[in-house]
């Protein structure tokens, strides 16, 4: 028994090893340089101008919040497929209030914001039914979201059924506003400097990957999504409230869905029954890309982040090679995803065989 | 309330559909005492501990904790009513770190300290010398360690009650010795624990009172001084206990032809899982042993032998023939059967009836297209529920609501009714009670009185003695020895697994 023992105490005294949800990250990150380097380096056109990847990042803004929200879903081992059509009813209906508002002939600020706050309240009211059904009636996520998709995608053609540009000048001011990336630009044929630039709606985004890394990484809630997605049956032993806990997940998703929304308002500064559309799809292949599992406890925003700019920059490759049809990037992305899973699949499996 | 009791159920009822789980139970623990609570599988101690912990809401009765009456509505209130449990499935969570797993559900505050969190739990992983890094992911770890995770975490709890639900099955001795000093211990500051175990041994050396239980009714409550270990046997099975000694006839050796064609035979057989290539050979009517401690690869030989991990190398033999077996349904096909060591994962199919469970491996031989009539599976169902005494409300029952021992029958049911010539039960007698046990090896060698070969692993050293005519010996992957006859004692069977290392 003693030998059994001391070589097991060998075994274990040496440092800790990767957690799954850091290698998985290490993995994205890995990939998507990669990646961007070979495109600079073998691509060049419009690679190497540093607004190229700032552009990525104006046109996903709204993608990378959905995405996040999808992450924490994920990870507790649950899916939300109604954030892409809650994104939709929400440029419809901040485009109309907006729109209605100029009519009326008044201008102000209060009005931005007050739409704002109607995107948070109808991201919000999706999350907290969904929530409540998901967690206290215990139905599949897949099929209460299935409805709430559905929902919200009547609820924007009643809202509207046409595209509805907005004219309302405070919150066309905001869609305008570029904020300038110090140091970092290119020259143009003139020889002049053109400073790189981003839409605020980038900050914002950034800012929530920010607070939700913060939130998964350091308070009891996000270590609880883990503890919940990882075994609810042991999570609920270990004292943790499981109905709670996946109840706050999908408020969460619905409240980023809202935002997200928000943001896809803001950069395309219009209303319409197509915006946004299948963005749930994208918003979840971004979240396995960065290494969130679909069976869940597994999952990073920093990876969800790094997945967002993977999709694009994928997309973005396949198009400046030549091939501009929208099949060639869905097929790009498809495979990736399937590559993707089988070296997660691989690398998880060698080290659990290891041990 | 007695004198010093900390806990006091009285009168707890638990029905769940057609069985009566607990009828009137009593149960009082006292402060700073080990009490054992004994009984046979579904004898209703784990309904008992999953009442007390708020797992099962009670159909009735009172529990009072320290002076007040308390409603236990789920594992959190327990957690926060001060009792602390380690179950002896491992309820943690393997995505997370080991140091979370000890604090995860009962800190304050909405904040999550990293530094302070593995501090104390490295501090605490020490105290108790458990070997792990409390930043490893819980995942990574043994099983043991995995357990002792659980058992820290619970030590560390400020509880008034803790509760030990067979934590010792998957722990070496020393790790045992480890945690009956932590036992010991908590005890010294007052602590009332329940024990729940199979291991009469363990009983004997840590308790001090035993409350037995037998098929959902309180039998007794007794001072351990008081009760020596045949009358409790015999409280638990409530009839008097074969002498165990017995089981196996003295002049069964000779039956076997051991010069004649082997059952089995592989040479050179090779396989995945870190195991060195061995030779093995099985007569008919013969009882083999596979032994060596946890980790020597012995359920990983018989696994080869099944196909049920990947086979690289090596010639099979059966009945002087060469066969391929390569995946479990060529085994099969070919006679052999195999009773997994860890049922939960291999064996059973939870949702499924107990006579679904049982017809399964047949029906898979048969090819799904052909199932059996419903008269034809009830009667296999029936035949085997009798001949291994299986307790369930009907066939019917999903067999998840069975106790761990009657699983394990129905799981032998379902092995003997393909009716195999060589049977493989890898750890069969694993967390039951001793009656189920003696009926297991009773089976066995009955079974080979017919004419059937056996492979029979059990880490009880003397479980194997009774049962086996032959061991092979394993250590570190390798075949190290074979013993038979005179050699099968205990002290030749140990310095062998020792090997020249230690005496």
């Amino acid at each position: 028994m003693s030998v059994n023992s001391t070589v097991l105490e060998k075994k274990l005294k040496k440092k800790a090893s990767l957690t799954d949800t850091n290698l998985l990250l290490i993995i994205t990150v890995v990939v998507f340089l990669v990646m961007y380097i070979l495109a600079v380096v073998f691509l060049k056109k419009g690679f190497t101008k540093p607004q190229m990847f700032f552009n990525i990042l104006n046109e996903n803004a709204s993608l990378l919040v959905l995405s996040c929200g999808m992450t924490l879903v994920m990870i507790t081992g649950g899916i939300d497929i109604s954030v892409g059509q809650v994104t939709s009813l929400v440029c419809m209906s901040c485009a109309v209030y907006l729109q209605k508002v100029n009519d009326a002939g008044l201008t102000g600020n209060q009005y931005v914001i007050k739409s704002m706050l109607l995107a948070v309240a109808i991201g919000l009211a999706f999350g907290i039914v969904q929530g409540f059904l998901v967690a206290y009636m215990e139905f599949q996520p897949f099929i209460v979201t299935l409805a709430g998709l559905f929902f919200a995608k009547g609820m924007t053609t009643i809202v509207s059924s046409d595209r509805i540009p907005v004219t309302f000048d405070p919150f066309v001011k905001l869609c305008r506003t570029e904020v300038t990336i110090p140091f970092l630009g290119s020259v143009n044929k003139k020889g002049i400097f053109i400073p790189a630039y981003v839409e605020v709606g980038v900050i914002a985004a950034l800012a929530i990957v920010v607070i939700l890394f913060c939130v998964l990484k350091w308070t009891k809630l996000g270590r609880n999504f883990y503890a919940v997605g990882g075994n609810n049956q042991s999570a609920n032993m270990l004292g943790i409230n499981v109905k709670l806990t996946k109840f706050l997940a999908h408020v969460l998703c619905g409240l980023m869905a809202g935002i997200g929304g928000y943001l896809f308002f803001l950069h395309a500064c219009s209303g319409s029954p197509l915006h946004a559309q299948g963005a749930e799809m994208n918003a979840i292949a971004s979240s396995i890309i960065g290494g969130t599992l679909l069976s869940g406890g597994v999952g990073n925003i920093v990876g969800t982040l790094f997945g967002v700019l993977s999709l694009s920059t994928i997309k973005n490759i396949v198009t400046s090679l030549g091939l501009e049809d929208a099949w060639w990037t869905n097929i790009t992305v498809g495979v990736m995803l399937c590559i993707f899973l089988l070296v997660q699949s691989v690398i998880l499996a060698r080290k659990n065989n290891k041990k | 309330m007695k004198d010093g009791a900390v806990l006091e159920m009285r009168g707890i009822c638990k029905y769940f559909p057609g069985v009566r789980a607990l009828e009137k139970v009593d149960f009082t623990l006292r402060e700073g005492e080990i009490h054992a609570l004994m009984g046979e599988n579904g004898a209703g101690k784990s309904t008992l501990i999953k009442v007390l912990t708020g797992v099962y809401p009670k159909d009735g009765g009172t529990v009072v904790l320290s002076d007040k009456q308390i409603n236990i509505k789920s594992p959190q209130d327990a957690q926060n009513n001060g009792i602390a449990t380690v179950y002896q499935e491992i309820t943690l969570c393997p995505n997370l770190t080991v140091a979370e797993n000890m604090y995860i559900g009962r800190t304050k505050g909405p904040l999550t300290d990293w530094g302070k969190m593995n501090r104390s739990a490295g501090k605490l992983l020490d105290d108790l010398g458990i070997p792990v890094s409390p930043k490893e992911q819980l995942g990574n770890c043994s099983i043991a360690v995995q357990q002792m995770v659980a058992i820290a975490r619970a030590v560390d709890m400020d509880c008034k009650v803790l509760i030990l639900d067979e934590p010792t099955s998957s722990l070496d001795e020393q790790e045992v010795q480890k945690l009956f000093k932590l036992m010991r211990d908590l005890k010294a500051k007052g602590v009332g624990i329940i024990f729940v175990t199979h291991f009469l041994e363990q009983v004997y050396e840590v308790c001090d009172r035993i409350t037995v239980l037998r098929d959902g009714t309180l039998v007794g409550e007794y001072v351990i001084q008081d009760l020596p270990r045949v009358k409790l046997v015999s409280k638990m099975l409530g009839k008097d206990f074969d002498d165990m000694a017995e089981i196996k006839s003295s002049d069964e050796e000779e039956k076997i032809d051991y010069n004649g064609t082997p059952v089995y035979q592989a040479n050179n057989l090779t396989g995945t899982t870190g195991i060195k290539p061995f030779d093995f050979e099985i007569h008919k009517g013969e009882v083999n042993g596979f032994t060596g401690l946890l980790g020597s690869g012995r359920s990983e030989s018989v696994r080869a032998i099944f196909g049920a991990d990947r086979v690289t190398g090596g010639t099979i033999k059966m009945d002087g023939k060469t066969v391929k077996i390569r995946k479990p349904l060529d085994a099969m096909k070919n006679g052999i059967s195999y009773l997994p060591e860890d049922r939960k994962l291999d064996g059973i199919v939870g949702d499924l009836s107990v006579r679904d469970n049982i017809i399964l491996a047949l029906q898979v031989m048969k090819g799904f297209f052909k199932p059996f009539s419903k008269a034809q599976a009830e009667k296999f169902a029936d035949d085997y529920i009798k001949l291994l005494n299986i307790k369930t409300a009907s066939q019917d029952t999903p067999i998840k609501s069975l106790s761990g021992g009657n699983q394990q029958k129905v799981i032998l049911a379902r092995w003997l009714l393909a009716d195999p010539v060589y049977l493989i039960l890898d750890e069969p007698t694993r967390g039951i009670d001793v009656g189920t046990k003696v009926e297991i090896q009773k089976l066995v060698l009955k079974l080979a009185a017919e004419g059937k070969s056996i492979t029979f692993i059990s880490s009880e050293i003397d479980e194997m003695i009774r049962t086996c005519s032959r061991l092979v010996v394993m250590r570190d992957g390798k075949v190290v020895g074979e013993l038979k006859g005179a050699d099968l004692n205990q002290n030749k069977i140990m310095a062998t697994i020792a090997g020249g290392e230690s005496k």
